[in-house]
Parts: structure tokens; sequence; C-alpha cells
């Protein structure tokens, strides 16, 4: 006999409102069931009401601790539209910008999963380090978070150069911190016993659920956007793709550790290597057309669609995070798991549910959904016709 | 001012209301429990329960399917009950103002229950701890 034990939507244990229903057997999760929804909030809506510029403001809304990745992704989507060149220096900026959240969010992560697991220890330790990087990000951006940052064909404003001295200095304890936080991961017993054959998601199954970022990276398959299709400049400095093939919680812990340390040596390069320069190419205007751009964002690839008809608005815009194809293998991960080793896992793949928001419409009356995944393809596709015709493509 | 309100005035548990917010609002008040900012000085406690709570720490827009949860979240919360609205969004729907999805602002789904706004996007945790401070002190006047 199956039972229900429902987590959230306002749960303790989670920062964000969702709704996870286990069904388990005893002790051990049969299904799991995941209801989104609490955060809608309509950005792709709201984005073609901006115009160029504002959408930046508003995509880094989309969720706290990606806030400079969606921008970023967003921003090359358009800079790909109109075939804009950007500054090296504005390339420099925003590879800190995105590689100064990459440690922040990666440490919060570290700290929530030793919360989720009791060791309150890592919890405050890991939130202990992470408060000089919000600290940096606040001199040279002027926010803790939100930084407002990008803009289409550079940056919004250069970085004070006379900060960089005690930038690396504090990039030099950051390191001397982080190593002992591997250290004490990497050694700890009990965390060894809890997290390592926990949760295994095969490359089989991580290919197949199309899964991104540290998730995948702990499975074994070493994909990132920054080096696959490098963006910023990523191509410019030396880095590694840290990846581990042990396919469990731990791999996944280990990976984001580790990436910490890639991190603070892509900044240390960048801000060693950026030279004085134009931040802005002074874009005037965007021409109709579409683009892609994607950003590898601390959970996984972020990708931005933009379509425009040659006014100052978009005229579609798409966003798709990477939680929404992480998220949906924790049906592969833990079914067949005790209950108290869910929470982990679902923690794992470190899932932000604002980016993942997304809404379906139901008929009041007959309680059915008003439009199915045909319809919904069918008016996509006669909508692009429409365009067409009306562009005289 | 009664026995118990000096007591919550001393020990003001917390309860943790996301209500269609980007998350950023939310993770600066788990900083504030952190080494750095330490609420606990004030005898503040993150708590699991509505049903322990003296404050509810709203953060978000209010969107269609939170918002009537936060109203019954209010509802169940002993009295008197604080209500700070964290963040430009729980203040007055910040950027995400006019979306189809959301509904009423905060003080408008709970009409007189709000006893501080803390606006900023995201409010620092200094501004979170001043505002939850200040909330106290109206207790105080009563």
């Amino acid at each position: 006999m199956t039972t229900i034990v429902p987590i959230g939507p306002f749960h303790p244990l989670l920062e964000e409102p969702e709704l996870f229903r286990l069904h388990v057997d005893g002790e051990t999760v049969v299904d799991i069931e995941v209801e989104i929804g609490w955060n809608h909030r309509g950005i792709e809506k709201i984005c073609e009401t901006k115009t160029f510029d504002q959408v930046p403001f508003v995509v880094e809304r989309i969720c706290g601790i990606c806030s400079a990745c969606h921008p970023t992704a967003y921003v090359q989507a358009v800079e790909d539209l109109a075939d804009i060149e950007v500054p090296e220096r504005a390339l420099y900026i925003r590879s800190v910008i995105t590689e100064l959240e990459r440690l922040h969010s990666h440490l919060l992560w570290l700290g929530l999963a030793g919360h989720f697991l009791g060791y309150n220890t890592v919890f405050m330790w890991a939130w202990k380090y992470r408060e000089p990087v919000l600290d940096i990000c606040e001199e040279l951006t002027g926010n803790r978070n939100n930084y407002a940052m990008l803009k289409v064909g550079g940056v919004r404003r250069d970085l004070d150069e006379s900060l960089f001295p005690s930038v690396l200095e504090r990039m030099d304890d950051l390191d001397k911190h982080l190593n002992m936080l591997v250290g004490a991961v990497t050694d700890d017993p009990v965390l060894h016993a809890r997290l390592k054959g926990v949760g295994i998601l095969t490359p089989e199954a991580a290919r197949a659920y199309g899964a991104l970022g540290p998730t995948v990276r702990a499975s074994g398959i070493p994909i990132d956007v920054r080096r696959d299709h490098p963006y910023a400049a990523y191509d410019l400095v030396d880095w590694d793709v840290i990846s581990v093939d042990s396919c469990d919680v731990y791999g996944r812990a280990v990976v984001r550790l580790l990436e910490c340390l890639e991190s603070v040596k892509i900044i240390r390069r960048c801000l060693d290597q950026m030279r004085p320069g134009e931040i802005d190419s002074g874009v005037k205007e965007i021409p109709p057309g579409e683009g892609i751009g994607h950003a590898e964002a601390p959970r996984g690839e972020t990708f931005h669609y933009v379509r425009s008809d040659g006014t100052n608005r978009p005229i579609r815009h798409k966003a798709r995070a990477p939680t929404y194809m992480n998220l949906p293998t924790c049906r592969a991960t833990t079914v067949g798991e005790s209950i108290t080793d869910a929470t982990i896992i679902l923690a794992s793949v470190d899932p932000c549910y604002s980016c993942t928001e997304r809404m379906g419409v139901y008929d009041a009356s007959t309680g059915q959904k008003a439009l199915d995944g045909k319809q919904l393809i069918k008016l996509s596709q006669e909508k692009t016709r429409q365009l067409r015709e009306e562009m005289g493509e | 001012m009664g026995l118990k309100l000096k007591a919550l005035t001393k020990s003001p548990w917390v309860f943790h209301v996301s209500a269609g917010s980007c998350n950023n609002c939310d993770i600066e008040i788990l900083d504030c429990l952190c080494p750095r900012f330490d609420i606990e000085r004030f005898g503040a406690l993150l708590v699991g329960s509505v049903r322990h709570a003296d404050a509810l720490l709203v953060t978000g827009a209010m969107n269609r399917k939170s918002a009537m949860r936060v109203k019954k979240l209010y509802d169940q919360a002993p009295k008197p009950c604080l209500v700070l609205a964290i963040g430009t969004c729980a203040c007055d729907q910040g950027i995400f103002r006019g979306s189809y999805a959301l509904t009423t602002p905060l003080d408008e789904l709970l009409p007189g229950a709000v006893t501080a706004y803390v606006p900023g996007c995201p409010p620092k945790p200094e501004a979170i701890i001043s505002g939850l401070v200040k909330a106290l002190q109206t207790l105080q006047d009563k």
C-alpha cells in the first residue's frame, strides 16, 4: 500500500514554494510528482511590453541567483539577431560578473545541502565564506544581487581598477577557505555514508532527460556551454571543465566545489588580462529577425530566444532555465531510494523554481486543460506563418 | 503592555512565506540567519509551522496560485501577528506589476495587516533586520 507524503508548498525546508508528492511504500519512494507554478510571474509576456534596453532588468529578476546569466543569454540573443560586435573589455567584465555569481551560488548550494543533511556547521561556514563574494559584487556593481551590468552591445558600467588589488587579495583568502571546504567534504566519513551511491543518475538517463550543468557533469558527461560555445571571455582565458563519473549526489557536490576553484581562477585571469578600453558599442537600432543566446548558469545552460519585427520591443522572448531540464530527473534518481534520502537527492540538482515556472490554462467548469500540446503547437505554427507573411519572408 | 506581548518582543519567531518572488529576497532572509548578520541576536528564529509564528516575512508579487495560500496562512497564524512585506515586489509588485499572473498586492490582500514595508530589490539583510526591529517597536507602543 502506498502513502502520499506531501512536501510543501510552504515548507520550512524549501526557500521557494513548490509541492512534491512522494508516494512511499513503507520507507521506499515508489513514485514522485512535482507541482510548480507558485512563483509564476509571466515574465516572457512582460518582456514583450518592454524595450530591448529595459528587458535585461526584467530577465535578471527571473531568478535572483542567476541574475547575471539570464541577461547574458538575453543580450547575446539580441547581439546574434543584430550582428553586434562587443568590445573586449566588456567581454571580460561579463565573465567576471558571471563567475562571481557562480561562486556565491555554489557556496549557497553547499550550505543548503549541509542544512538538508542536518549538518548545520557546513551551512554556517559555507554562507560565511559566501559573504566576501557578495561584498565584492557590491563594490564592483553596486548591489549584492541583481547587478544590472548587462546591456545589449556591452556592459552598463565599467569596473573600478583601483578595487582590483583588494578583490584579488580576497580571492586568495577565498581560495584557502574553499580548499579547506573541499578537504572537509571529501574527508568526512558521515558525508561519504550519506552521499555516496545515493541518487544515481546514469549517463544514459542523464542524456535521456537532457540534464544540464553540474548534474550531468557529475554523471561523467563533460558538457559546458562556456567551452562548447564560448561566449564572453571564456575562450580568452585558461580553465578546465570539471567532470566526475560517480553519478551520485557526492559527485554533484564535488563538481560544484571544484568549479568554485575554477571560478576563482577565471576571475583572477580576467582581472589580470583586462586592458582599458571601450565597454559599449553604442547600439542604435535592432533590425527585424531572430536570435538565440546561451550562457552557462551555475545550474546549467540558460537559453534565450528573441524575435524582433524592427520596432523597439521584442515581439517574442523565450527563456529556458536549466532547472526545467534537471528537475524531471528526480523520477530517475529518487524512485527506489529511502524517504530520508529523498530531500538531499531533490536538492542535489540545485533546483531553482522561479526559473522553471510555466503555466497551463484550465477550463474552470470542466476541470479539463483548455489547450493541449497539439493545439498549442498548431497555434504556434500558425503564428509563425502569419508573421512570415507580414514580414514578407 | 501585557506579559504575552512583552515575551513576543523578546523572541519574535518568524515564518517565511514566498509568494511569487524571484527568490532573491528569500536568500537574503536566509542570509539574516547566518553568522554575519545573525538575526537570532533579537530572539528571532525561523519556525516550521505558521501556528508557531509571531511574524510573517512575505516576499514576492502575489501570483494567482499563491495569493490565496498567503491569506490562509495569515488566518492560521496566532494574533497579534506582525506582517513584513520584504522587497519591492511584496510592497507594490515592483517590475512585475501588470502581469497576467498576478492578483492584488499584499496590503490589499491583507488589509491593515502589514506592519512594515522593507523595499529594495533585494533589500539588504541590514534593511530586513531594521524592518523587523521597527515592527517590534510598534508592539511596544500598544
